[in-house]
């Protein structure tokens, strides 16, 4: 696990003169699952074309084992990509598309054989052998796809989107297939997403990228729980983000009164970005909470409802199994440890305030938009993006 | 089949039907009809013993067609990849100079070639201002190849174009990403990838070539091919009888070309109508 099989070192990648990567430095394991995650246009796939030898950075290096990459091209590198739409070969079977890559490299015809039943069996296509790709459904091209990529048994797999065209049960499926086929060879798997809950629970580290730069690499837990400015604490998952001073260590000002942390490193006085997750605010009665507001918004999620609370002018998103309506007065309260505070960075500000939350939007530009319905097209669309 | 949704649709290819029905059943009802008939209408099988004497002009009908769909497919896939090369500015600009010889009338195109191949024309008058001894280049097999490549290469080069336009990029990409060099893609997928329109191209420039007769008369002086007999027979001798026996004789072999193309590929690609 400990030793590096790629080293991104300040790449930067230019199209037409727009800065497209923005020196990018990343360190890749032998043997992990890494999951470059970030809004559509930051860069994922120019960056997995990086590995892959489609483009080739202005500036920057590239090392694979050690050795540079420079101007080598695809063919001459040890890695497969599945493509974002599998680019499957419209003229070949399905075995014939499997067998591909062997075929090139001159693989005799018993071992090819083999191989190619052998990936066959890995990705459950037994018996499509002859199918034609036009007769297969998005799920199996994607089978496919995962097949013909290992069967040449490549050091590194990258992956861009490869589960964004399947609809949601069967991209659950895939995804604990593809951590187990990844588990089970050991190689390296660049997973290109931008899904949050596919990145949390496959990878075991994930980049967060954002216009071209990385902002914060670390595992799952890492992202989620420590997130390293605003964006990232807004894009994985919800969070309410207020300005806050750091007093001191271990005390933190926000929302018009001090509140007890665990953070500390900051100077005295320094502003920051405190982050807090709506499950982790607890709410009750308004005399007995840290602080107290007015709801203005109240969805029911399933297992929870997810409610607007109006603080002082800044509107809190929170989570709670109560029934809670519109209209109550609550108080929430936070503990210690449910306090992440950051450092200000070119994000502050932009993120983590829900009073423009998309179903007050609705409704300002619905005059004849209720609640009720509010509620039932919230439940039903899954608001999965 | 009495619902009015297949009604409607019989309804609305009716005219089709109607149309298809009275210009092409009926012309080669009419083309078999005379084929196998006598000028006094009997029924006779003597106008196929009399073809048999034309199997020379048949042979070079089909060899000279052969040769410029040759030629023409020689010239036109390099041409049509390299084309697919460019930017998409380049690439449209370029397919309107391809089709530019297409808007000009076929007769006036070979009067043109004519004038650049006689023993007068262009490249002789060239050739003697250079110094350099005069060829003798209208009136041969040369000069029909040459007229035939000159008008029908359009249409061997638009099916290949477009066959090759419709391969996606990530498709080579994951061809060299799994191995091959830029020769080997080409093999393995391009050229695969391809068949349908070179097969479309070949069967556009070969019907045509084999059963031409202006460009064999403008260009070619005394070599006859099949089409200048068929025009021949019910022009000047209103010899119905012969000539529709020869057309029908020209229709068969053609069908079995492109039944014998289509074995390429597979039969369920649109082969001809790309
Ligand atoms: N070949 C190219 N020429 C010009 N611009 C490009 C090219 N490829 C990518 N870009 C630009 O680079 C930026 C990053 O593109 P990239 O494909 O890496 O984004 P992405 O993160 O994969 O997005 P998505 O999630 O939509 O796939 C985009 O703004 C895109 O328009
Ligand atoms: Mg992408």
């Amino acid at each position: 696990m400990a030793d590096l099989i790629v080293s991104l070192q300040d790449v930067t990648v230019a199209f037409d003169g727009e800065i497209v990567l923005d020196r990018v430095s990343l360190d890749i394991q032998n043997g992990e699952f890494i999951t470059l995650l970030g809004p559509s246009g930051c860069g994922k796939t120019t960056t997995l074309r990086i590995l892959g030898g489609f483009v080739e950075p202005q500036a920057g290096t590239v090392t694979f084992d050690g050795r540079s990459m420079k101007g080598v091209p695809p063919h001459k590198r040890q890695v497969s990509t599945i493509f974002q739409r599998y680019a499957l070969f419209p003229h070949l079977n399905v075995y014939d598309n499997i067998a591909f890559g062997l075929r090139v490299r001159k693989t005799p015809e018993a071992e090819l054989c083999e191989r190619v039943e052998q990936v066959l069996n890995m990705v459950n296509l037994r018996g499509f052998e002859k199918r034609r790709i036009q007769a297969l459904s998005g799920g199996q091209q994607q089978r496919v796809a995962i097949a013909r990529a290992l069967v040449t048994r490549p050091k590194m797999l990258l992956l861009d989107e490869p589960l964004a065209a399947l609809d949601l049960k069967l991209r659950k499926d895939m995804q604990v297939e593809l951590k187990n086929i990844q588990k089970s060879l050991g190689i390296t798997f660049v997973f290109v997403t931008h899904d949050q809950e596919e990145a949390l629970s496959m990878s075991d580290r994930v980049v967060v990228m954002n216009d071209g730069r990385i902002q914060q690499i670390g595992t799952p837990q890492d992202v989620y729980n420590e997130p390293q400015n605003a964006f990232v604490a807004d894009f994985i998952g919800e969070s309410n983000i207020i300005d806050g001073v750091m007093l001191r260590d271990g005390l933190c000002r926000f929302a018009g009164r001090d509140f007890e942390c665990v953070d500390g490193g900051f100077d005295r006085e320094q502003p920051v970005d405190v982050v807090i997750r709506p499950e982790d605010v607890k709410v009750g009665a308004p005399e007995a909470g840290m602080l107290s507001g007015l709801v203005t918004g109240s969805t029911f999620k399933g297992v929870h409802y997810e409610v607007i609370v109006d603080v002082n002018g800044f509107k809190w998103m929170v989570q709670t199994t109560a029934c809670i309506t519109v209209g109550e007065h609550i108080g929430l309260t936070v503990g210690p440890e449910d306090i992440h505070v950051m450092r200000k960075s070119e994000y502050s500000g932009l993120f983590g305030d829900y009073s423009t939350f998309s179903d007050e939007m609705d409704r300002l530009s619905d005059p004849a938009f209720s609640a009720e319905e509010a509620a039932a097209a919230k439940g039903g669309d899954g608001d999965d993006d | 089949m009495t619902n009015p949704r297949a009604l409607r649709q019989k309804l609305v290819a009716a005219p089709y039907l109607v149309w298809a029905a009275v210009f092409i059943v009926v012309p080669l009802a009419m083309v078999a009809y005379y084929a196998f008939t006598d000028p006094a209408g009997n029924f006779t099988l003597s106008n196929f013993h009399e073809i048999a004497g034309f199997s020379h002009t048949f042979i070079l009908s089909i060899w000279l067609g052969l040769l410029s769909t040759i030629i023409c497919l020689l010239i036109s896939y390099p041409l049509a990849y390299l084309i697919t090369r460019c930017s998409p500015k380049t690439q449209r600009l370029l397919m309107v100079l391809v089709m530019l010889p297409m808007w000009i009338n076929l007769l006036l195109r070979t009067y043109a070639l004519m004038k650049l191949l006689e023993d007068t024309g262009f490249i002789n008058e060239l050739l003697s201002l250079l110094h350099l001894p005069p060829v003798h280049l209208i009136n041969t097999e040369g000069a029909v190849v040459a007229g035939m490549v000159y008008n029908f290469i359009p249409y061997m080069i638009l099916p290949i174009y477009n066959v090759m336009t419709r391969i996606e990029t990530p498709v080579l990409e994951a061809s060299r990403d799994l191995g091959c060099n830029g020769f080997q893609t080409f093999r393995r997928v391009v050229f695969p990838l391809s068949i349908p329109g070179i097969v479309s191209g070949v069967t556009m420039v070969f019907v045509p070539s084999v059963s031409t007769f202006y460009i064999s008369s403008k260009l070619g002086g005394s070599i006859t091919l099949v089409g200048d007999i068929i025009e021949y027979t019910f022009n000047s001798e209103a010899n119905y009888n012969t000539g529709a026996t020869m057309s029908l004789i020209l229709m068969g072999m053609i069908l079995l070309c492109m039944l014998v193309m289509n074995q390429f590929t597979g039969g369920d690609e649109e082969a001809i109508l790309v």
